[in-house]
């Protein structure tokens, strides 16, 4: 299965083209957009991180390592796509275009944080594992009833595939047709448990095979081989020709959330190795510098214009002001039932008392 | 008399075919999908004709697989559809729960409000027709406890058209429960056109002074029996409520009504602990305790699995167990 479904590469490690298929798309300013959209997702996460350790936002969930898989996938998405992210992928759903801000109050418990820009359909995150990939596919099949162009991209873990609703949200798809791009990331471990331990298959892409839809794997590290593969699986939902299962393989440097320590279950040497080799910030880096399109004082200045702009989410984070509690008894139902509205009247009564 | 309704005698399952059909005749963006529910149009033939009528991309076969189903219909009702999803049988919801209670019950709730799942869920249930096994079963208090839907039980031919066009016409995701029983048990005048019953309210089926009697669903018939033979045997007059939707409530209609009658007696299939029963008893509790002239009764289901068919009438209650529970409210 592994030669059958070949990891798919266009940069190798030292930023070296190994497949010319896409060269002519490849320009200097998709290159920079590419790695400007990377370094401002890392930089969120990192900011994340410690904003956790800080104690201004809760626990945090990091994404470092997984940037390219992320940030490619999400930038060949049009207005009116539907997006599903786990609660990992706060690279990919910023960069289609969700407020940094209300991914910061996200993590800060507030119920703000759920809720997408208007007129960006991201879903929240999923916290059941895989269950979100049948959201995506109802979407996309809507799509597809009301005869549009759009469709839906999901995401999800190694884990997540051997959960039944991955393979009902497949099966489904495959029937229908539905125009969805199933986006795995497979960073080797669902929590604790590497994936050997997972599944005996030797790859997630070819779980395609059981419902005869097109299957993908390939180096999520490599951003131009996740763009432009996820690009060509969009279009072809674009065209009617139903889903793709992508495979982006890749790797967690960091724990599972800011509550866990991943020294527990594995060496954390492997991801400082990875770091040094693997990265895909400094891969395209090292490409960028072949072209002889890098210059430091580039980087710089993109590097400080991200920072200004993730102070500012910061900013407009604690300036929020306190969560809403009345937030918890206004949405149950469009108008409230009468037990709902009786305990929101007693809690308005307590907290009249106090005051 | 004014302007003449036209009606036509339908069985409940008639009629909830009628109502969906109403309905899609007037909507495009209502669907029904489901497990054979296409050219077999069901395996109650609930869904008879829909497909002929409207199409394979209006009424749809799915794979088999109840996550799935719930799943699709979710992110069909988040984008501009709505969907009536159908469960063959309500004991086979159980894959499809976590779909139900992580994500159809709560995304307006998380979203506060942007995204929203305008869905009915179909399921037939409840013993008593010599199904085989699982397919009895009677899990309601499941989805009362769940918030975020709304749980609907017609017990008859009328109710069950106007609250299904209700239920369609939701802003919210419902629990459509049709008990099995009472599918082709007998007929009712129905209208033609367009009409709904109000969901949360009850109905009160007979009047009657001496004991309020509370049911849902297919035993709704069982306290009708029990109301008619305790007239008749005991001179005990009864006020016989028929809920229609466990959540939310009728409050109103229980509370005037035990009001009056100072007893009432509760009857659900369903296991006694943890019961729909107890929260009518938590109701009248809270509405109406000083009226009381006895305690509560509850009839209901053993604590046990619904059983094999062969012993499904010694595990349902009857009208005998009901009018024993009569007697000893009103002596008490």
């Amino acid at each position: 299965m592994e030669t059958q479904f070949p990891m798919k590469q266009i940069l190798n490690e030292d930023g070296i083209v190994v497949n010319a298929e896409y060269e002519s798309q490849m320009t200097e300013e998709l290159t920079k957009e590419l790695y400007v959209m990377m370094l401002r997702a890392r930089m969120f996460d990192r900011k994340s991180v410690n904003l956790q350790r800080q104690g201004r936002i809760g626990t945090y969930v990091p994404f470092e390592g997984q940037e390219a898989a992320q940030v490619g996938s999400a930038l060949v998405l049009e207005e009116g796509d539907w997006m599903f992210p786990t609660y990992r992928d706060h690279g990919a759903t910023l960069t289609y275009g969700h407020s940094a801000r209300n991914l910061f109050l996200y993590w800060k418990g507030y119920p703000m944080g759920c809720v997408p820009p208007e007129g960006k359909n991201i879903f929240p995150p999923a916290v059941p594992i895989a269950s979100q990939l049948l959201h995506a596919t109802g979407t996309a099949w809507a799509e597809q009833l009301k005869g549009t162009d759009r469709g839906s991209i999901v995401y999800f873990g190694d884990g997540a595939t051997s959960e039944g609703d991955f393979h009902e949200g497949l099966n489904f798809a495959s029937v229908f047709n539905a125009p969805v791009v199933f986006f795995n990331q497979n960073n080797g471990f669902a929590i604790s448990v590497p994936t050997e331990k997972q599944m005996k298959s030797k790859t997630i892409a070819q779980k395609a095979v059981a419902y005869d839809i097109p299957g993908v794997r390939l180096d999520g590290n490599d951003i131009f081989v996740v763009y432009f593969e996820t690009k060509a699986a969009m279009e072809r939902a674009r065209r009617g020709e139903g889903p793709t299962l992508i495979e982006a393989v890749t790797y967690r440097y960091g724990a599972h959330t800011t509550a866990d320590d991943p020294s527990k279950y594995r060496d954390q040497e492997e991801s400082k190795r990875r770091r040094e080799t693997t990265d895909p910030l400094l891969r395209l880096e090292r490409y960028l510098q072949n072209k002889g399109y890098f210059e430091e004082s580039w980087k710089a200045q993109v590097e400080e214009e991200i920072t200004k702009e993730i102070e500012k989410a910061v900013e407009d984070m604690e300036a929020y002001g306190p969560a809403e509690p009345s937030d918890m008894f206004t949405h149950v139902f469009k108008t409230p039932t009468w037990s709902v509205q009786d305990q929101y009247d007693a809690f308005k009564a307590r907290v009249k008392e106090e005051v | 008399m004014s302007t003449a309704v036209k009606t036509q005698k339908l069985t409940m399952v008639q009629a909830i075919t009628d109502a969906m059909a109403t309905m899609m005749r007037e909507h495009d963006d209502i669907l029904v999908l489901g497990e054979d529910v296409g050219k077999n149009g069901g395996v109650f033939r609930a869904t008879d004709g829909l497909e002929a009528e409207f199409g394979e991309k209006r009424v749809i076969d799915t794979p088999l697989a109840e996550s799935g189903i719930i799943g699709t219909s979710i992110g069909l009702a988040m984008n501009g559809f709505r969907p009536i999803a159908e469960m063959q049988f309500l004991g086979f919801i159980y894959p499809a729960f976590n779909q139900i209670m992580t994500h159809a019950s709560r995304i307006r709730s998380r979203t506060l409000g942007h995204f929203t799942v305008p869905m009915v869920i179909r399921a037939p249930f409840g013993a008593g027709v010599r199904a085989p096994e699982i397919h009895s079963d009677s899990v309601e208090a499941l989805f009362t406890h769940m918030p975020g839907i709304k749980v609907v039980i017609p017990s008859n031919a009328y109710d069950a058209k106007g609250l299904l066009i209700a239920s369609i016409e939701d802003p919210d995701p419902v629990l459509f429960l049709e008990p099995m029983r009472n599918y082709r048990s007998h007929k009712l005048e129905v209208p033609e056109e367009k009409y709904t019953v109000e969901i949360g309210k009850g109905a009160r089926l007979q009047e009657g002074d001496d004991i309020t009697l509370i049911a849902w669903g297919a035993m709704v018939d069982v306290i009708k029996k029990a109301a008619k033979e305790i007239e008749e045997e005991e001179g005990i007059k009864c006020d016989v409520l028929d809920l229609r939707t466990l959540y939310p409530m009728d409050r109103d209609l229980i509370a005037e009504s035990v009001q009056k009658t100072g007893r009432a007696v509760i009857v659900h299939e369903a296991p006694g602990t943890g019961g729909v029963g107890n929260d009518v008893v938590s109701l009248i509790n809270d509405t109406s305790f000083l009226y009381l002239r006895s305690p509560i009764k509850r009839v209901t289901g053993h604590d046990t699995p619904v059983p094999m068919c062969a012993i499904e009438d010694d595990y349902l209650p009857n009208a005998d167990r009901v009018k024993q529970a009569i007697t000893e409210t009103v002596r008490f």
